[in-house]
């Protein structure tokens, strides 16, 4: 489902370069849930913006569902990212000039259906996160762990095949962050949705498939 | 979708309260500006009432005599006139009606031992008959007063107040310049800004003391054709061209002037024939005119448009996360470049809005202050049109720019908030 393939990214500023990724090899199977675990700056949100087609490798392959996005254009990127991938950020990033429910439809936005279907969409999607009296209410009236289920509510509203969280419980408490992670156990274990997630919380990590370790842009294990 | 696009537009309008204030008084500021200004052209060139065919009217404004010596460029004597257009309808059919008339001039008159000034004009009978005056009572004088020399005029309505007390003023007699004449007829004021129609007073040419005005090539009248149709032009134009050349045979002073310059044009190329012609009024370009008046439409509006690219772009900073977001949910570049011009067209539209509110205002109260007599400025449906387009042009070239710079920004940059 997820083929990284001899993946490097190099960030080139003025002077320094910095390797975020070196030469990473890694398949994630559809219905895989997995986490990627390291210290800060050793690449873990660098490899989830290259599986989310957010950014580019400097070599290497990125293949989604048997197909290398390499010679991808602007809109053929943003069309696979609309369909098969949904984000959740550590950072929330809903927009705070739109009420819960406009939030949950944006994805939907890019896509060709009626009005009243995305409401529909998005109203059932906040259901699903246990939200559904706190539709018509704006990001900031709710809490972290709410605003949070907004965002997971986001990225499953068009039905992704694959979900990529950085860090979604790192903004949280701990009974929030359980909150969220069960949340996202039930999509895998339910829907059958691939995820990908980063962590820096070994309870999570305990709790996925598998765990993808890395140290300073390099795979260890 | 769009819907969506306004929610959020209104919302970061609301938010950024002093930057919307600066944007929307950019806007409706210089649309009252360039509204007021169409509203004042149309005033002059558009064709109402009671330039109402104004369209397919054409003019001899001025004309320009010339030698090797000197050049003389100014309105036109009647005797040129007269041998230009006798004959004319009926030896081109696309002519439907010619008329000849003065330039106001002002007139004195005394009333009740105070002196009064009015605008006085000479016209002929057919100039009633191409011009659509509102007579509020009585009626114009005729081709036949004109003939005859008739001391009758025709007043308007603010002359009829001074002399009459605004009572029923045909029959009556009014003093003016020295002659007396016989009121037949009392019209609506006529805004000043209506060269060819307006005047307080109107009498027939024939009044005039001497009769030697009927030699002269040069004087203060003009003339007007009114063709049967504008593709009428072309040919009612080459006829008085060359009616004109064949007019330097009887010019009166040939020891001082040879050669006769001008045309026959519509009001805007009478303006330009006199702005641009290098050559005594040998040529009018009304192209250039209507040129010259767009380009400084545009040179007045690039402020306001470079001052709203900026604080497009300062826009930018504030809703990186929200283009980040768009971005990871599938909006491509175009799909954003959309709905930031879509939202910048809204934020125009609306200054729009309260620019042509203010203009209404700012006309009505020009009209009430007397400072254009009897003007009779109004925003028509063309003046709006002309402003809905200024509006749409704010919109697009000064929200193209800053969208496009939106819509390339890197979605990872822009989730992490960096700078543009
Ligand atoms: N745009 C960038 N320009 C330069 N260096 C960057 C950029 N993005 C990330 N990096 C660097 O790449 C490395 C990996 O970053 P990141 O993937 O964000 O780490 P993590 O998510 O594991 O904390 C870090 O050293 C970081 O400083
Ligand atoms: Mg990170």
């Amino acid at each position: 489902m997820i083929h990284l393939q001899e993946v490097s990214k190099l960030y080139r500023t003025d002077r320094v370069e910095t390797t975020a990724l070196d030469n990473i090899n890694l398949d994630v199977g559809k219905g895989e849930f997995i986490s990627v675990m390291g210290p800060s700056g050793c690449g873990k949100s660098t490899l989830l913006n290259l599986i989310g087609l957010l950014d580019e490798p400097t070599s290497g392959k990125v293949a989604l569902d048997g197909k290398a996005i390499d010679r991808y254009g602007d809109r053929d990127l943003a069309r696979v990212r609309n369909e098969r991938l949904g984000f959740i950020f550590q950072q929330f990033h809903l927009v705070s000039d739109l009420s819960v429910v406009d939030n949950v439809e944006i994805p939907l936005l890019y896509r060709k259906m009626s009005n009243k279907e995305r409401r529909r969409a998005a109203l059932a999607a906040l259901d699903r996160v246990g939200l559904s009296s706190r539709t018509r209410h704006f990001p900031t009236q709710l809490s972290g762990g709410q605003q949070q289920r907004v965002a997971i509510a986001r990225a499953i509203v068009g039905r992704p095949g694959i979900l990529l969280a950085d860090e979604p419980t790192g903004n949280l408490d701990s009974q929030m962050g359980d909150e969220i992670m069960s949340i996202l156990e039930d999509l895998n274990a339910n829907e059958k949705t691939t995820i990908v997630m980063v962590t820096h919380d070994p309870r999570m990590a305990e709790k996925t498939h598998r765990v993808v370790r890395l140290f300073d842009g390099r795979q260890v294990q | 979708m769009i819907k969506n696009y306004l929610k959020v537009a209104l919302k970061v309008l609301g938010r950024r309260k002093f930057f919307t204030f600066i944007s929307l008084f950019g806007i409706s500021v210089t649309l009252v500006v360039l509204m007021v200004a169409t509203a004042l052209l149309d005033q002059v060139f558009a064709p109402e009432a009671p330039e109402v065919h104004g369209d397919r009217t054409l003019g001899i404004y001025q004309v320009g005599l010339r030698s090797e010596q000197i050049a003389y460029t100014g309105f036109a004597g009647y005797g040129l006139l007269d041998r230009v257009l006798r004959n004319l309808t009926t030896e081109v059919p696309a002519v439907e009606r010619t008329s000849i008339l003065s330039v106001q001039s002002t007139a004195i008159s005394y009333l009740d031992g105070k002196r009064v000034e009015s605008w006085f004009k000479r016209t002929d009978g057919e100039f009633w008959r191409i011009l659509d005056f509102q007579f509020l009572e009585g009626q114009p004088f005729s081709q036949d007063d004109e003939k005859n020399g008739h001391h009758v005029a025709v007043i308007n309505a603010s002359t009829r107040d001074r002399f009459f007390g605004g009572k029923p003023a045909v029959g009556k007699t009014i003093a003016i310049d020295g002659q007396t004449f016989r009121v037949v007829g009392v019209v609506k004021d006529v805004p000043v800004l209506r060269v060819v129609a307006f005047s307080d007073v109107w009498v027939p040419i024939s009044t005039f003391k001497s009769s030697t005005y009927r030699k002269d090539y040069i004087g203060n009248f003009m003339a007007i054709l009114l063709a049967r149709s504008r593709a009428d032009f072309p040919a009612i134009r080459s006829e008085v061209a060359a009616r004109l050349k064949a007019a330097e045979a009887g010019i009166p002073n040939p020891e001082m002037y040879k050669w006769i310059f001008g045309g026959a044009d519509t009001l805007l190329g009478a303006f330009s024939r006199v702005l641009f012609s290098t050559n005594s009024l040998a040529d009018s370009h009304p192209e250039r005119l209507l040129g010259v008046f767009l380009l400084l439409m545009m040179l007045f509006m690039i402020l306001p448009t470079v001052n709203l690219v900026n604080i497009n772009l300062s826009r930018i900073l504030d809703r990186s996360s929200e283009i980040g977001v768009r971005k990871a949910f599938g909006a491509s570049s175009w799909t954003l470049v959309g709905q930031f011009v879509v939202e910048n067209v809204f934020l125009t539209l609306i200054g729009a809005g309260i620019g042509l509110i203010l203009a209404a205002a700012v006309l009505s109260t020009l009209n009430a202050s007397g400072a254009i007599p009897y003007s009779d400025l109004h925003l028509n449906g063309r003046v709006f049109l002309y402003g809905l387009g200024i509006a749409l042009f704010f919109g697009l070239f000064s929200g193209v720019y800053p969208a496009w710079r939106m819509s390339k920004l890197h979605p990872v940059q822009a989730l992490r908030g960096r700078q543009v």
